[in-house]
């Protein structure tokens, strides 16, 4: 590969990590104000950020949310993922094509349609409103990601199992389950951060009273660049890098108490 | 697993949430979208009128032509910008290549918000562009990179890479490095070789790469409302100010179905493709 080769790639990869290098680069300003060149450095952005309660409030929403959705979609989706997989019976596949349409479709579109039904229903600005709207962007990820972790089980396993004398339940407590045990962790994580990242969707259904953390950035920004955005900006990159790691890791060790 | 009972038991929650969470809204969307409110109260009414409306209206129409080339040009540029990288990727054998290949997908797991915060500093009046340019001493007035259409294109374009070089690293399969090295050794220039052979053989990964990221753009909402400071208008975002601002919940639901059906017409664009070059 030629040197005028290298240096585009060089320069695209710059284009890239842009704003997250500006972002990192602007969580140490002291300014009240982002502008170009900055004066003075420092922690002031993480000070404020710590002191802000908005923020606050918004962060235990959204993990407590967070958890509520990954809770009921690892659920209700594994136990879907688990009967598409072992279990035939007509409109399967368009069972499986229903569950995960919702992520064909434009999150706009999804919001405005569960805000004019909740409006109804009186959910909106409810927990069990936010948990249902981020559900249906997190279910279609446990249905698919544990489908295909179902499907990669060696179905000679559970046979053995059964024609050893276990009944279903044990041969699914001892063996499918601890077998899919990886996919479900995966796909808990993964909701975890659907969920946590959400803004689309949410914007449709948070009130006043209720508000997650990406919402308050959202209408944040609307009005200032201040450096606290970019030390929470920070903070949220570091905990999603955080929470990928650790996943990455007890996969490896699932993985390895498996074998 | 046998019986008829247990499937059905197993299916019920996931259905509920998609039945609560999906039908029932997509329905009420479709049949929202023949109605008509007045005085805030929505009639009974099945009226095209909303479409009507749509396509009568310089504004709405003016919506979505400016949809439609933002959307064409950022897959054209954001195919510009990712190719050499998915090449790079594709073809390096380099120690570097785990950390490139992950501090390319890396910015897919950071918020867009979070992203397009970076971009809005960048561009802003004050931004680091313009503040660059300013103590170069190359302008007096700042250039106004951002709350236009530049801003969008801008920014739309660095938000679609990761995702547009993942679709074209998954329709490199074909491209075999052999052939390039042939091309070389019988005397073919870089140029003519990247022209005879790399691109012929990338050419199903272009294709899809551009309808994915055509698809993802015509339907964002964050970075064309973030950047473009409400003056770029673009069919996601006059679907928020119509359903959270207007109240006109009916045109919000006509203008949602428009979506859905040039989501569809891209869609079909795409199964075409795939099956062509399958």
């Amino acid at each position: 590969m030629s040197a005028g080769f290298r240096a585009l790639v060089a320069a695209l990869f710059c284009f890239l990590l842009a704003p997250l290098f500006v972002v990192l680069l602007t969580s140490f300003s002291n300014d009240s104000f982002l502008a170009f060149p900055p004066h003075a450095w420092g922690l002031g952005g993480y000070r404020a950020l710590w002191a802000n309660e908005a923020f606050r409030n918004g962060f235990g929403v959204s993990v407590t949310l967070a958890c509520l959705v990954t809770a009921i979609s690892l659920g209700a989706g594994t136990a879907a993922a688990y009967a598409i997989a072992r279990s035939r019976f007509p409109g399967r596949d368009a069972l499986l094509a229903l569950f995960t349409a919702p992520l064909l479709l434009p999150g706009i579109i999804l919001g405005l349609g569960l805000l004019l039904v909740f409006a109804r229903l009186g959910l909106l600005a409810t927990w069990p409103g936010l948990a249902i709207g981020h559900c249906l962007v997190t279910l279609p990820y446990v249905v698919r990601v544990v489908l295909t972790a179902l499907r990669g089980i060696d179905a000679t396993l559970e046979e053995a199992a059964a024609v050893l004398g276990a009944t279903p339940w044990r041969v699914f407590r001892r063996v499918t389950l601890p077998l899919m045990l990886p996919g479900m962790t995966a796909a808990a994580a993964l909701s975890f951060l659907a969920s946590f990242d959400e803004v689309v969707i949410t914007l449709f259904l948070v009130g006043p009273r209720l508000t997650t953390l990406p919402i308050e950035v959202w209408h944040a920004i609307q009005y200032r660049a201040d450096p606290q955005i970019s030390a929470l900006s920070v903070a949220l990159i570091a905990f999603t890098a955080l929470l990928v790691v650790v996943v990455e890791r007890s996969l490896g060790v699932l993985r390895a108490v498996g074998r | 697993m046998r019986g008829r009972v247990l499937p059905g038991l197993l299916l019920l929650p996931a259905c509920a949430v998609t039945l609560v969470a999906f039908l029932l809204p997509m329905g009420w969307l479709a049949r929202l979208s023949l109605g008509r409110t007045s005085g805030g109260v929505l009639l009974d009414v099945a009226t095209p009128d909303n479409y009507v409306r749509f396509f009568t209206d310089s504004f709405y129409l003016g919506v979505l032509w400016r949809s439609v080339w933002v959307a064409s040009s950022v897959a054209v540029l954001a195919v510009l910008a990712a190719y050499p990288i998915a090449l790079f990727l594709f073809r390096s054998r380099s120690r570097w290549r785990g950390l490139l290949a992950v501090l390319t997908i890396a910015p897919l797991l950071v918020s867009s918000v979070v992203r397009t915060f970076g971009w809005m500093i960048i561009l802003g009046d004050q931004g680091w562009i313009n503040g660059a340019l300013r103590l170069a001493g190359l302008v007096t007035a700042p250039v106004h990179l951002m709350n236009n259409v530049t801003g969008v294109l801008i920014g739309l374009t660095e938000i679609m890479m990761p995702t547009t070089t993942l679709a074209l690293l998954a329709g490199f399969s074909r491209l075999d490095l052999t052939q390039e090295e042939a091309a070389r050794t019988l005397g073919a220039s870089p140029w003519r070789c990247f022209c005879r052979i790399t691109l012929p053989l990338t050419a199903p990964g272009i294709a899809v790469a551009g309808l994915v990221t055509f698809v993802l753009s015509i339907s964002s909402f964050i970075t064309p409302s973030l950047l473009g400071g409400g003056r770029v208008p673009m069919l996601a975002s006059t679907i928020y100010e119509e359903a959270l601002e207007t109240l006109d919940w009916p045109l919000a639901a006509a203008i949602s179905l428009i979506l859905i059906a040039l989501f569809g017409a891209a869609l079909l664009g795409y199964e075409r493709l795939a099956r062509r070059w399958a």
